[in-house]
């Protein structure tokens, strides 16, 4: 068990992988909120504006579906979080650091989660958005009371599958800057070849996302009365 | 188009306003370069207080009259207008008020997966701002008319399928709305069910001395439920009227459907003639009546007796022998003209069949669901 004791009484074991932990962490949460925000909001106009949707608006639609989600999705992470560099300095003031990570992680997860609310919205039945506009309701209280509500277990998934896709964003975040358990892989596992400590932050990460998914999935029994 | 309905039930003031006023309504779709026309003039009256059914099979305009008449879909022409005042003029906001004004109970129940049975009932409350206290009150004793006590807080998916209906019509009747509009509302459901919650509407309509209008393609439905009825098809309403009277009109095709003949042979020798009783002449054995006055045997090929909308009414259909020399050497049977003449003077409705028009009765009984 020597190898054990030298892995626990490592420092950068003991002091650098919590504050590691720490910030990814930071830039799922703060990205992760933003991306529900923007992207959840993004994902109702996409599914309002569509030719069967709620109000038709026909080059709203056009333009938000193939611009915005299309061509943000075509471009793979590793490169987007590069050329955005310039933005993010002028944004938040710099480009180092979980904060400043935040900008690209939200900007490549927002059309990615628009994408699978405006999915999750299109399995509500069309039968219960009539009954509810028969019913008098006004195209907001559809939405926030029949639509969001009958979406819920389907939209609850999709925040989960966006946080894993964050904590895996986050790592690569990491590697020009961001911090995290990224960079702790990258520097200490990698650069000194420390096997020892890229085991543990590989079992950190699959652990992570492990929590992320048991929640979200107990949060779905929950909600789920179908 | 004389007969088309205008279902003034006797004894109701001729001047009061239906409750449901439909003229000349019609919708064209645009299909590629063509265009179909769903409703072709839907002219329909209900006077308050009537339950109406309006049959007819798939692809006759159902579904676009019941979402022209929620405005679902805007109508091409024509007019909707319920107690008075038109579906199609005005504002979002007339709209919305409009819609509040007709309660809509769906084939498949369309009720919130997320909501309690409860909840259910309680949303059109929701909707137009009543407080909380108050639409759970309302929503509990609408629960309690439906007969679900007990079951306020079940999700539907823990609901039979009657049960979910049974929260259906009790939201729809939430926001005390001056008409009922059932779209198929048991065709989901089996015939134990389907006669539960045909039933349960029956007794509300006089209950809450509510207008209902049945949109269905079960002649099942329209017998237990309607005082009145229209048949549809090909967007236009081609019969219609009280359902006793509908019924009595030995050549129209409602009748044929509400008063189905059993299926029999028709391969009998001899004239065959359709006789239809309604009230007293349908307590009279017709048979043993033509054979005392003329003496000659007759067949009774197919018959049934049935109590439809409060009166009894019986349909035989019977084989006359040919006229000419008896093989027996007895006295010529009477002419078949002379047998009708008589029953007529009796009070039945007779007519002289064809195979080819007997035939084609049967399958309009069949495909409009009154044959058993």
């Amino acid at each position: 068990m020597n190898w054990l004791t030298e892995l626990i009484e490592n420092p950068v074991i003991t002091n650098a992988l919590p504050e590691a932990l720490v910030e990814t962490l930071q830039m799922v949460a703060i990205s992760g909120v933003l991306t529900v925000l923007i992207g959840g909001a993004l994902g109702v106009i996409l599914h309002v504006t569509s030719p069967a949707g709620l109000r038709p608006v026909r080059w709203l639609n056009a333009l938000l579906s193939a611009v915005v989600v299309n061509i943000t999705r075509s471009i793979p992470y590793a490169i987007l979080m590069l050329a955005l560099i310039p933005f993010t300095q002028w944004l938040v003031g710099t480009a180092i650091g979980p904060i400043a990570a935040c900008v690209s992680l939200t900007i490549a997860t927002v059309p990615f989660f628009a994408r699978l609310v405006e999915t999750s919205l299109r399995e509500v039945p069309s039968g219960t958005v009539d009954a509810a506009r028969v019913m008098g309701s006004t195209r907001g209280q559809i939405i926030r009371k029949v639509m969001l509500p009958e979406a819920m277990p389907g939209l609850v998934a999709s925040v989960t599958t966006t946080l894993v896709t964050l904590v895996g964003y986050s790592a690569m975040a990491g590697l020009i800057g961001g911090g995290g358990l990224g960079r702790l892989a990258y520097n200490y596992g990698y650069q000194r070849w420390d096997p020892g400590v890229m085991l543990v932050i590989i079992v950190i990460i699959v652990l992570l996302v492990q929590l992320i998914q048991w929640i979200g999935d107990l949060i779905i029994r929950r909600v789920d009365h179908r | 188009m004389s007969d088309v309905a205008r279902n003034t039930p006797p004894g109701a003031a001729a001047t009061a306003a239906p409750m449901i006023s439909i003229q000349g309504l019609r919708k064209l779709y645009p299909q590629g370069s063509r265009t179909i026309t769903a409703l072709d003039g839907v002219d329909l009256e209900v006077p308050a207080g009537d339950v109406h059914g309006i049959i007819g099979h798939s692809g006759a305009g159902k579904s676009t009259l019941v979402r022209c008449l929620t405005l679902l879909d805007r109508p091409t022409e024509g007019s909707v207008s319920i107690n008075g005042a038109d579906l199609a003029s005005g504002s979002d906001r007339d709209l919305l008020n409009a819609r509040r004004r007709i309660g809509m109970v769906f084939q498949h129940a369309n009720l919130l997966s997320s909501r309690t049975a409860l909840d259910n009932v309680a949303y059109p409350l929701e909707v137009t701002g009543k407080d909380k206290t108050a639409r759970r009150a309302r929503a509990q004793e609408l629960l309690s008319l439906v007969g679900l006590e007990g079951f306020e807080n079940s999700y539907p998916a823990q609901l039979s399928g009657g049960q979910r209906q049974r929260v259906g019509i009790a939201r729809a009747l939430a926001t005390e709305p001056d008409i009922l509009l059932c779209d198929e509302p048991t065709s989901a459901l089996d015939p134990a069910t389907t006669d539960g919650i045909l039933e349960l509407i029956r007794d509300l309509s006089s209950r809450l001395g509510l207008t209902v209008l049945v949109i269905t393609h079960e002649m099942h439905v329209v017998k237990r439920l309607c005082d009145s009825v229209s048949l549809l098809e090909a967007g236009r309403i081609v019969e219609g009227g009280p359902l006793a009277d509908v019924a009595s009109r030995l050549d129209h095709r409602l009748s044929a459907a509400l008063l189905p003949l059993p299926e029999s042979a028709l391969d009998t020798e001899g004239t065959l003639v359709e006789v239809l009783g309604r009230g007293e002449s349908a307590g009279i054995p017709v048979a043993s009546l033509i054979e005392n006055r003329f003496d000659q045997p007759v067949r009774v090929v197919a018959g049934s007796i049935e109590d439809l909308a409060g009166e009894r009414f019986s349909h035989y259909l019977l084989s006359l022998p040919d006229p000419g020399p008896s093989p027996t050497g007895a006295e010529a049977p009477a002419d078949a003209a002379v047998v009708v003449d008589f029953l007529k003077e009796w009070g039945f409705q007779v007519q002289v069949r064809t195979r080819t028009q007997l035939e084609a009765a049967q399958d309009t009984a069949q495909t409009l669901g009154g044959a058993q």
